[in-house]
């Protein structure tokens, strides 16, 4: 108790650490045990420490990627996904005829009443204009991938710049954006669309596309200005204003790139409600008013539903197409969110 | 000159509709070159919101901060925002309480040293690599060309304390902010990390302000030690004055609550009665006063004055401990 220093016990022990005594070696083995070591150990020792200095950085990209193969589900989601885009990319080759071609075999016993069903030739048989069914549904794989992601990314688009900008920036700026975004959200989504295509002076994919696109919108800004908010008080982004990091560097390198995470599965969910409202539109006949182009909804909405007594089948082929794509998007999008998820991470 | 003079630096949050709060009131201590200085007490009794002052770090909005904050001959809060900006990591580093979350989770290690580097001395990538190599090897990290591409997931919680020190230290501020740097590590990684600190504040010659509620930290790393209590200086000595013989009874407690090994079986640990929560407004009296043992009338009667002591030292206090040694 003479020494006052040494009063405080925790205190005590601090002050008597020597600096040398704990030069630390905190990963791996001080050079005395390995001495002791066989050699065959110490040769194992070299591989592992080898084997683990090439993995080099892991990041939680690759780390969340891992977990997603992992997930059964996630991978049947992405099994349909990829099947779909394959058949879109590959339509040409895998389409027996041209989908706008009016096949003389076919409209010679075309009638309301009679659609010729299926022959060796057309394994689906007609649509009510002549056409090869099959070829039409595979081609229009392209038009709802095409319309699915370009909506999507339009949306994403938009819905990012205006989520970071009130997320970043707060004050009056996020209170204009979020009103915005409040009516927006207000209108029931296909309600909107509707409304939206039909202000358009012309109607073609476009109109879709865009009036798709933009009821995201508010989805996609709403969740990104939540996790914006987050990062703006996490310590990660006081620690680096507290490296006199410049304010538009911590927005796009230590806000945004954080927040994302959440908006990428969004995005994935998305394409399965963007092709579902695409198709919708289509079905309404508010889609591209060219006969040519086949289209799911279309197909779904004029030859299924107009001839269902007569061919009910003309039906179930675009509306289970519609179905499973959703599905799968939609299983993929459930695995990335999981595997994205922090709280799963080691 | 001191390097750092805060002189009666007052922090009030006020919200509309709500009764403001002085979170830090009047407070004065100063740093000199290459010195530690402590700032100590228990949650809430504004040490963190001190620091934040200092650097310039609090919400723009819903706090009043006044007073003086000179470093260097400059006044820090009045400074521009962007001079302030340009003086944060360059003069005056920080390193933060929790090694996890201080670092950006989707930006590999190397690259965060770096940015400060490029930042602030101008340096192109491929210097400030090479650079935050060798700031990451300084700091005690084993193998730093590797955990230069690595991300803060993967390594442990000490090698991140680690690495926030080089970054912290990357552009050789001239005073260094600790705020709780070793409270989210376990023992044995607490001691080796104010080794570090104490070895590079000595070869930098760094000034450092050390804030902690853990006085084992104090004793072994400060020159000198302010104890703050609501938001006020209650006591500043220099360490071995203060171990020795504490004055206030604040001050008395907090050293008495330290658990020892020496102590008798079977004896109770002392603690601090109440809470922070039965404070009285400094203006008042004493904000101290329900809790401590020492209390006279005058305690009561407006704030007691912080007034210099015959050892150096600076005391608010009306009835000072006098024991020589604590009561055991």
């Amino acid at each position: 108790m003479s020494d006052p220093i040494t009063r405080p016990g925790v205190g005590a022990q601090r002050d008597s650490v020597d600096p040398a005594a704990v030069e630390e070696k905190p990963e791996g083995v001080t050079p005395s045990a390995i001495s002791r070591l066989g050699e065959r150990k110490k040769a194992r020792l070299d591989a592992l420490a080898q084997a683990s200095a090439d993995k080099g950085g892991v990041s939680l990209v690759r780390d969340a990627f891992r977990r997603l193969r992992r997930n059964p589900v996630a991978i049947f989601g992405a099994v349909i996904v990829g099947l779909f885009v394959l058949v879109a990319i590959f339509a040409p080759l895998l389409a027996p005829h041209d989908p706008a071609q009016r096949f003389d075999e076919l409209t010679k016993n075309l009638t309301v009443d009679n659609i010729p069903g299926a022959s060796s030739d057309f394994p689906l048989g007609s649509d009510p204009l002549g056409r090869d069914f099959l070829s039409r549904m595979i081609y229009g794989s392209r038009q709802t991938l095409f319309v699915g992601v370009v909506a999507t990314l339009i949306g994403l688009g938009l819905g990012v710049l205006i989520g970071a900008l009130a997320g970043a920036f707060g004050g009056w700026i996020d209170n204009i954006l979020m009103r915005l975004t409040d009516v927006m959200l207000a209108l029931p989504a296909l309600l909107l669309a509707i409304s939206l295509v039909a202000m358009a002076s012309r109607s073609s994919q476009w109109t879709v596309i865009f009036a798709v696109a933009i009821v995201n919108v508010p989805i996609f800004a709403r969740l990104l200005r939540g996790s914006m908010l987050a990062q703006r008080e996490s310590d990660h982004v006081l620690a680096a204003r507290a490296l006199g990091v410049k304010q538009g560097s911590i927005v796009l390198r230590h806000m945004l790139p954080n927040a994302m995470t959440a908006v990428i599965v969004q995005a994935t969910l998305t394409l399965s409600t963007a092709i579902l409202e695409a198709a919708s539109l289509s079905f309404l006949g508010l889609g591209d008013p060219d006969i040519n182009r086949a289209e799911w909804g279309l197909m779904l909405g004029v030859d299924g539903q107009r001839y269902f007594e007569v061919r009910p089948e003309l039906a179930y082929y675009p509306a289970v197409a519609i179905i499973v794509v959703a599905l799968g998007f939609t299983l993929l999008g459930e695995g990335m969110r999981e595997a994205i998820d922090p709280k799963n991470r080691r | 000159m001191s390097l750092l003079d805060v002189r009666d630096l007052s922090v009030v949050f006020q919200r509309r509709g709500e009764r403001p709060f002085t979170a830090v009131d009047e407070v004065s201590f100063s740093v000199e070159p290459g010195q530690t200085v402590g700032l100590v007490g228990e949650s809430g009794c504004g040490k963190s919101v001190t620091s934040l002052a200092i650097m310039g770090l609090l919400p723009r909005r819903g706090n009043k901060v006044s007073g003086q904050v000179m470093f260097d001959g400059a006044d820090l809060l009045a400074l521009r925002p962007d001079d302030m900006r340009d003086r944060r990591g360059r003069d005056i580093g920080m390193i933060f309480q929790d090694p996890l979350s201080s670092l950006n989770p989707v930006v590999p290690i190397g690259t965060q040293v770096a940015e400060v580097l490029e930042r602030h001395r101008g340096m192109d990538r491929k210097a400030a690599l090479k650079e935050a190599r060798e700031l990451l090897d300084a700091v005690g990290i084993p193998d730093p060309n590797r955990r230069l591409k690595e991300y803060p997931h993967q390594i442990s919680g000490g090698m991140r304390q680690r690495a926030l020190i080089a970054i912290a230290l990357a552009c050789k501020p001239r005073l260094l902010i600790a705020d709780e740097p070793t409270t989210a590590l376990d023992v044995t990684i607490q001691a080796q990390i104010l080794t570090l600190l104490k070895q590079l504040v000595d070869e930098t010659g760094t000034a450092l302000i050390m804030i902690t509620h853990d006085l084992g930290v104090v004793a072994g790393l400060c020159d000198t030690v302010n104890v703050l209590y609501g938001g006020k200086v209650v006591e500043r000595a220099a360490r071995h004055e203060l171990f020795a013989r504490p004055r206030h009874p604040y001050t008395h407690g907090l050293l008495n609550s330290v658990p020892r090994l020496d102590s008798p079986r079977g004896e109770r640990l002392h603690a601090i009665r109440g809470s922070v929560a039965d404070n009285i407004p400094w203006v008042e009296g004493c904000a101290f006063a329900p809790r401590c043992d020492n209390v006279v009338d005058a305690c009561l009667e407006g704030t007691p004055p912080l007034e210099p002591t015959a050892t150096g030292g600076d005391l608010r206090c009306n009835n000072p401990v006098t024991e020589e040694v604590a009561v055991p």
